[in-house]
């Protein structure tokens, strides 16, 4: 293996992008820092292609295995024998894929926030965060440690916190983003228990170790942790299950995906950035990083992963279809896709052909993060171009916006799983596995897909054809600036370029579970059904929303339901709202506040209070007179004389 | 007859208690700070008479009592810098206007 040290510069750059614009942006590059930036970003991307090329191609696989690398480990602290929090740094396939995935989907978003947040105030602090941001992902990715995945666990909270409420003089935006930190970090909660659970059956806290211990049947640490249960269910199983909440925390899971759609107050940019490569994906790359012990110590748990991926697929699409706000619709599409990533991890089993789901869901994080990101600068550049984000405000833009008009026609057409763009084959892939394994996740995925094509292509005609002129048009401003100029675009036409040709890359070759290479199979009969469906949907979309018309409000009313419950969005923000303030308010927090109030902080007022009672009393002592404290003086000296004379001689 | 050791002593604690006698009694700052240096009057010739009776081949006591006054000179010089302050605020250097100065 060749010194690869050089792979800690990929997570550095951009925090040395943060460190730099955070400290001395606002005063001495006001209007360069994002090309500072960009700049660093663009060698840690070239790094990240260079560890790629180098990892798959020249050093990775010893004997047909890619290995696990871990070139730089420092211990930072050790606790006991075997016990340490390290910083290291892990290269193994899905590590190695993730840091092209982040690092180049973030340039992206870098240069487009050129142009996208140009002349904004606080242009410098933008991209400090941007970078902060990039830097916990990528931190997040190469933790060989799982207390180091929890340290950059948090910071992508945090980053997500602070670009998410980047309008902070917005209430909405500020509401936004404390309910994105609030709801992750009460995910991660259970997170940091199933750390301390499974490090303390496992002994160690480094990701090779654990995974070792963790799986091998005869080894102590794997009976001891499936003997000692709790409520009937093995300690083993309820530490990945509360690692799994952590995860399904930051991935937007259902019923914890409460945060994604209000995200959407952040910019346009950063919304592209936490749905395609950073921060909602870290749930997957969890569960996938914890894949061996998932599925050969804990098929329970594996299969929980499974069902509520697809819960959250199937909600998320229903929703989905019914919102008008256009940020809404990709947000409520990422939780669907990213519950097609979780339940591919759900339904695989390690090694072999039986693995494919896991290629399936790496593949999939790989060809969504290319589309979605797409989808989110072209919905950028729309509402960029229109100062709306409602759908009714859109219409006919095709003619005004015609780069965005191909560049999104295409990310949609991946979305949906039509042949040949990246979205079919991950999605392929996907559904074939979920078919091997679990036929009620299979079917479940199936009427998923088929609404992911209908709510696509429902925004995609919404937006750009419909009606010919938008009635709130405003064509005086807006016609100037167009599409966004040259920065703006780039991106778009390279991301365009991902989307159509991503899928032919054979992934099976470079990820698999058990690293070994997996031949990509390709089963033409099996893939009709999905297609078709497919097809269908963009068909009933097009006949509902091409040409203006009042089939949309017939549709609605006819199942009106079902309709005005997924329009609110089943009402799980009302139970969330109604679970916090009528039920924990009352009955924990109410009775907490008064004990607090009245018993802890009574305490120490009475403290406080009978200090100034006694000082008021005693403060006469102090009179003013010098002779009278001579005298005080000179008894206490002559007493204490007397004392050392004869008493204590 | 030569004077000894308690002679000397004698003096000294009878100047120490007129110093005391002094500050305690007087309410006129400047005759206070005069009891002040009755007292370190009488230490100083402690130090000195045991110097001389107990240990005749050293000079420590002597040394001692040029430290003592030498700072009772630069006492003098700021409690007289007090006292002038205090008498330009209050018209009188009477200990007992000084009471205000209290908490």
């Amino acid at each position: 293996m060749p010194n690869v040290t050089y792979i800690a510069l990929i997570p550095l750059l951009p925090l040395a992008a943060f460190l730099i614009l955070g400290i001395f942006g606002r005063k001495y590059f006001k209007n360069t820092s994002g090309i500072i930036a960009t700049a660093l970003l663009l060698i840690s991307t070239l790094l990240a292609v260079y560890t790629a090329y180098g990892y798959f191609f020249e050093y990775g696989k010893v004997d047909g295995i890619y290995q696990k690398l871990i070139p730089l480990k420092y211990t930072w602290l050790q606790f006991s024998e075997g016990v340490s929090i390290d910083m290291g740094i892990i290269i193994d396939p899905i590590s190695v894929m993730m840091l092209v995935v982040v690092t180049f989907i973030s340039l992206m978003v870098h240069i487009y926030s050129l142009g996208y947040m140009k002349g904004d105030d606080r242009f410098p602090t933008y991209y400090a965060f941007l970078g902060l941001f990039t830097f916990s992902m990528l931190g997040l990715i190469i933790s060989s440690n799982i207390f180091q995945i929890y340290i950059f666990w948090e910071l992508v909270g945090v980053s997500s916190f602070l670009l998410i409420g980047y309008y902070y003089d917005k209430p909405s935006a500020v509401a936004a983003c404390k309910k994105a930190f609030i709801v992750t970090r009460f995910a991660d909660v259970g997170f940091l228990i199933g750390i301390l659970i499974l490090s303390f059956y496992s002994n160690t806290l480094d990701f090779n170790k654990l995974i070792e211990r963790l799986t091998t049947p005869e080894s102590n640490e794997l009976k001891n942790a499936v003997a000692a249960s709790f409520l009937g269910i093995s300690a083993l199983t309820w530490g990945l299950v509360l690692v799994f909440i952590g995860g399904a925390g930051k991935s937007a899971m259902f019923p914890l995906h409460i945060w994604l759609p209000d995200a959407m107050e952040g910019p346009t940019p950063v919304s592209a950035l936490i749905h395609a490569a950073t921060m909602v994906v870290a749930g997957v790359f969890l569960v996938a990083r914890l894949f061996p012990v998932f599925s050969i110590s804990s098929p329970n748990a594996l299969s929980l992963v499974g069902y509520v991926g697809a819960i959250s697929a199937l909600i998320a699409a229903v929703i989905a279809c019914t919102q008008t706000d256009i940020k809404r619709v990709l947000a409520y599409s990422t939780m669907s896709q990213i519950g097609y990533m979780m339940f591919a991890l759900g339904v695989s089993k390690y090694g072999g052909e039986d693995g494919l789901g896991y290629t399936a869901s790496m593949f999939h994080l790989f060809t969504h993060a290319i589309f979605k990101a797409l989808l989110f600068l072209g919905a950028g550049a729309v509402i960029h171009y229109i100062h709306s984000n409602e759908m009714k405000d859109m219409g006919g833009l095709r003619k005004y916006l015609p780069i965005t008009h191909i560049t999104f026609l295409i990310a949609c057409l991946a979305i949906s799983g039509v042949p040949p763009f990246a979205g079919f084959f991950s999605k392929e892939e996907i559904l074939l596995a979920a078919y091997q394994n679990n036929k009620t996740i299979y079917w479940v995925a199936l009427i998923t897909s088929g609404l992911t094509s209908f709510y696509m292509f429902r925004l995609y005609f919404s937006i750009f054809w419909g009606r010919t002129r938008p009635s709130s048009f405003k064509r005086d401003c807006d016609e100037v600036k167009g599409e966004g100029g040259f920065v703006m675009m780039l991106p778009l036409v390279l991301l365009a370029f991902g989307a159509a040709t991503a899928g032919f890359i054979p992934f099976g070759h470079f990820i698999s579970s058990d690293r070994i290479t997996l031949e990509n199979k390709f089963h033409l009969m099996f893939s009709i059904s999905p297609v078709a469906l497919g097809l269908t949907g963009i068909i009933i979309a097009m006949w509902m929303y091409k040409k203006e018309n009042n089939k949309p409000e017939k549709f609605a009313a006819m199942s009106s339901g079902l309709y005005k419950a997924a329009y609110h969005k089943f009402y799980i923000d009302e139970i969330y709202i109604f679970i916090t303030q009528k039920i924990i308010f009352n009955l924990i927090a109410r009775p907490t506040a008064w004990f607090d109030k009245n018993i802890v902080d009574g305490m120490i007022n009475a403290t406080g209070e009978g200090t100034k009672e006694i000082s008021e009393k005693i403060k006469t002592f102090q009179s003013g007179k010098i002779q009278q404290y001579a005298i005080c003086f000179l008894v206490g000296l002559i007493s204490l004389a007397l004392l050392f004379i004869y008493v204590w001689k | 007859m030569q004077p000894g050791l308690y002679h000397i002593l004698f003096i000294s604690t009878v100047l120490f208690f007129i110093g005391v006698f002094g500050f305690f009694t007087r309410r006129n700052l400047v005759t206070m700070l005069m009891s002040i240096e009755l007292i370190l009057n009488s230490v100083n010739l402690n130090f000195i008479t045991f110097n001389k009776y107990v240990w005749p081949n050293k000079l420590d006591g002597l040394f001692f009592t040029i430290f003592v006054i030498a700072i009772a000179a630069a006492e003098a010089a700021v409690a007289i810098a007090i006292i002038i302050n205090l008498y330009r605020t209050h018209q009188s250097i009477d200990v007992e206007n000084a009471e205000e100065m209290k908490f």
